[in-house]
């Protein structure tokens, strides 16, 4: 039996097959402007006895790919899919191209409780691509780049727009890129530890998804704030298309 | 909708135009969220007819009733007593707020951070499309929050007969004499108005009218108790928003009929949404015509609402007047009565409306309580953090949501209703 999880997100697609509970094939590719074409690309010569969507993208998906397929919403996906990686996970952080969320678990894995960041990008994936690109460091560059800061500047607004003019002025000031790097990373790192601090945080075990937990600056500010260590997957953006997936051979 | 009252339209200084998109737009959102949905209860049609004509053949009637004599009283708040517009034999309407127009023109005048019920006010005014607001021989604003009572200030440059009635922020014996003299002051204005003196016998009759439709309403809302809903949520708002504009002897009628129906569906246990659908208590700011994002998002994820803790809806609705009192200034107290029951977040502090909103929550049989908050609705977003707190020691279920009248946020809502839904399920 295989079945087949796939995440439509706002930046990149994931394709997660299971066969008897092992993880067979495990895919990705930009969201681009097409995501349907995307996703169907990414499943081109797969078989699959049961597709579940998830992500921002999951209506669309269904409504144009495959009338049969089901949709979950990804909070409950990267519920399914942070307990199969971490069976000890009670809260999960994921922040992905542009929205933020904290999930919290029952001991059984069932969501209690979840925050989402508003409508706006605000501490997500999409304010460090345009830190990144205003700095003039690749994206996958921009966490080791923050790394080498020697001080800490203070960014106040968490507004991708705002923040722009934000380190415009810095850099106008003749401030080090490094240094506003680390700045930017540190208030990303800050609105993540208020969302989760609505939660019961201490002493929880935190897992930390979606793309920006590739970020090793975000890591670190992290657990140092939280003072704890953080369970980051190998490859943190495959959980939802993961959860998607277990979810359908559940189901079967 | 019937485009034959174009001249009608026009002497009350509507701009056909911005009208006809108006009401394009609304044709069309009825005819998806309304007219293509299944199960409805067959009476939904008295309801189709209205909101068919609510520009045409409604806005007839005023103006046969302001030809004869009558006058015309239009309303904001759930505050403003019908009974005393009744009692002058004067028609009550609720006016529009419940969409975005001439956003471009209304942020000339209020701050862009005020919430879309104020600007939207603001935007059928100076668009000129809400012929209930044209043909109102009186206005009444009333000081419950802060952005409407200085609203009022700029709105009454727009509408000269805009008449601003106080209201009380606090449930003390002080709050209460204010209201009783704010409620005699309107008596007042009301019979300068009509020229007509509200005698006891009069008032008494008012006071049957709006008891008789509210407790329609109320009827309405206790058979959506049943599993599986007898009505959707969509509908039941709807019902409730007509309830502001509609005439109320005839809308009590139809409501009671409509309830009838109910009964019967009750009974051969024929639903709105399947058995065992999800139940959803919807709680906060209120929904005005043509406002249906929320729980079109929530009943389109599988769920259905079977409450609205909202000025349309329970508040609205909930208790009567006392018709025991013969005098007219008995009869005046016990209308202050009912009124100073209303739970209204501007009320500081505001303790009854969570025991009402946990009592609604287990007479509905809800799975969970969906907070709608309005942005920049101080009032209600306030009270809305700790009514998280609150509610979840409970063990009640509770999301909190905060947005305007715009589409733009339709994708992260869903996400949200459906993964709360997810969970309550």
């Amino acid at each position: 039996m295989r079945c087949a999880g796939i995440d439509l997100g706002s930046r990149t697609i994931e394709v997660v097959i299971i066969e008897d509970g092992k993880v067979v094939v495990s895919r990705q590719t930009e969201t681009g402007f097409s995501p349907v074409e995307q996703a169907e690309k990414l499943l081109a010569g797969e078989h699959c006895d049961r597709l579940l969507a998830t992500g921002y993208g999951r209506h669309l998906f269904a409504d144009t790919y495959d009338r049969k397929t089901e949709t979950v919403t990804e909070i409950k996906a990267v519920a399914v899919g942070t307990r199969f990686m971490f069976s000890e996970a009670d809260l999960i952080l994921d922040i992905g191209g542009q929205d933020a969320k904290v999930i919290a678990l029952m001991p059984g894995g069932r969501v209690s409780k979840f925050e989402m960041n508003d409508r706006c990008a605000a501490g997500t994936g999409k304010f460090l691509e345009l830190t990144a690109m205003s700095l003039g460091f690749p994206l996958d560059q921009l966490g080791q780049e923050a790394l080498k800061a020697e001080k800490e500047l203070q960014i106040n607004s968490m507004c991708a727009v705002f923040a722009e003019s934000e380190v415009t002025s810095l850099i106008g000031r003749g401030e080090n890129r490094h240094d506003i790097a680390f700045g930017l990373h540190r208030a990303i790192a800050n609105r993540a530890v208020s969302m989760l601090k609505r939660f019961p945080v201490a002493g929880a075990r935190i897992a930390f998804i979606g793309g920006v937990a590739i970020n090793p600056c975000v890591c670190r500010l992290l657990e140092e704030e939280l003072q704890t260590a953080l369970l980051v997957p190998a490859n943190p953006q495959m959980v939802g298309a993961c959860g998607a997936a277990l979810i359908a051979a559940q189901a079967i | 909708m019937n485009r034959d009252y174009q001249k009608m339209w026009l002497d009350l200084g509507l701009d056909l135009n911005a009208h006809d998109s108006l009401l394009s737009s609304l044709e069309t959102g009825y005819r998806d969220f309304f007219l293509n949905r299944k199960n409805r209860p067959e009476e939904m049609a008295y309801l189709d007819f209205v909101m068919s004509e609510v520009h045409g053949l409604r806005i007839k009637e005023l103006l046969n009733a302001k030809a004869s004599g009558r006058k015309v009283i239009g309303s904001f708040c759930v505050f403003v007593p019908e009974e005393i517009v009744l009692a002058a034999d004067a028609i009550m309407v609720g006016l529009c707020t419940g969409a975005d127009f001439a956003m471009a023109e209304v942020e000339k005048i209020l701050p862009r951070n005020t919430c879309a019920l104020i600007k939207s006010a603001f935007g059928f005014k100076l668009s000129k499309v809400c012929p209930f607001l044209e043909a109102a021989d009186l206005v009444v604003g009333e000081n419950t929050c802060d952005g409407k009572k200085k609203a009022y200030e700029q709105f009454k440059q727009l509408q000269p007969n805009l008449y601003v009635m106080d209201l009380p922020q606090q449930k003390t014996d002080i709050g209460r004499e204010h209201l009783q003299s704010e409620y005699q002051r309107f008596l007042t204005a009301v019979e300068q108005l009509t020229g007509v003196e509200i005698t006891a016998e009069r008032l008494r009759h008012g006071i049957d009218l709006s008891n008789k439709k509210r407790a329609a309403l109320a009827r309405l809302a206790r058979l959506r108790a049943a599993d599986p809903a007898p009505i959707s949520g969509l509908d039941a708002l709807l019902i409730n928003q007509v309830a502001f504009y509609d005439d109320p002897v005839r809308f009590t009628g139809a409501i009671n009929k409509l309830c009838d129906e109910l009964e019967v569906r009750i009974r051969n246990r024929s639903g709105a949404a399947p058995d065992g659908a999800p139940r959803i208590l919807l709680s906060g700011c209120p929904m005005a015509v043509p406002n249906w994002k929320i729980p079109w998002l929530i009943e389109k994820a599988g769920a259905v609402v079977v409450g609205e803790e909202s000025c349309v809806g329970e508040r609205g609705c909930r208790n009567l007047v006392a018709e025991t009192g013969t005098s007219r200034e008995e009869l005046m107290a016990a209308i202050v009565d009912r009124y100073f029951k209303i739970d209204c977040a501007v009320f500081t502090p505001n303790p009854e409306r969570e025991s009402h909103i946990v009592e609604m929550s287990r007479a509905l049989k809800a799975d969970g309580v969906v907070h709608y908050g309005l942005q920049f609705c101080q009032p209600y977003i306030i009270e809305s953090m700790p009514l998280e707190d609150r509610l979840q020691k409970q063990d009640i279920n509770f999301l909190r949501i905060e947005t305007d009248y715009s589409m733009e946020d339709v994708g992260q809502l869903q996400t949200r209703l459906e993964a709360f839904i997810e969970i309550i399920s």
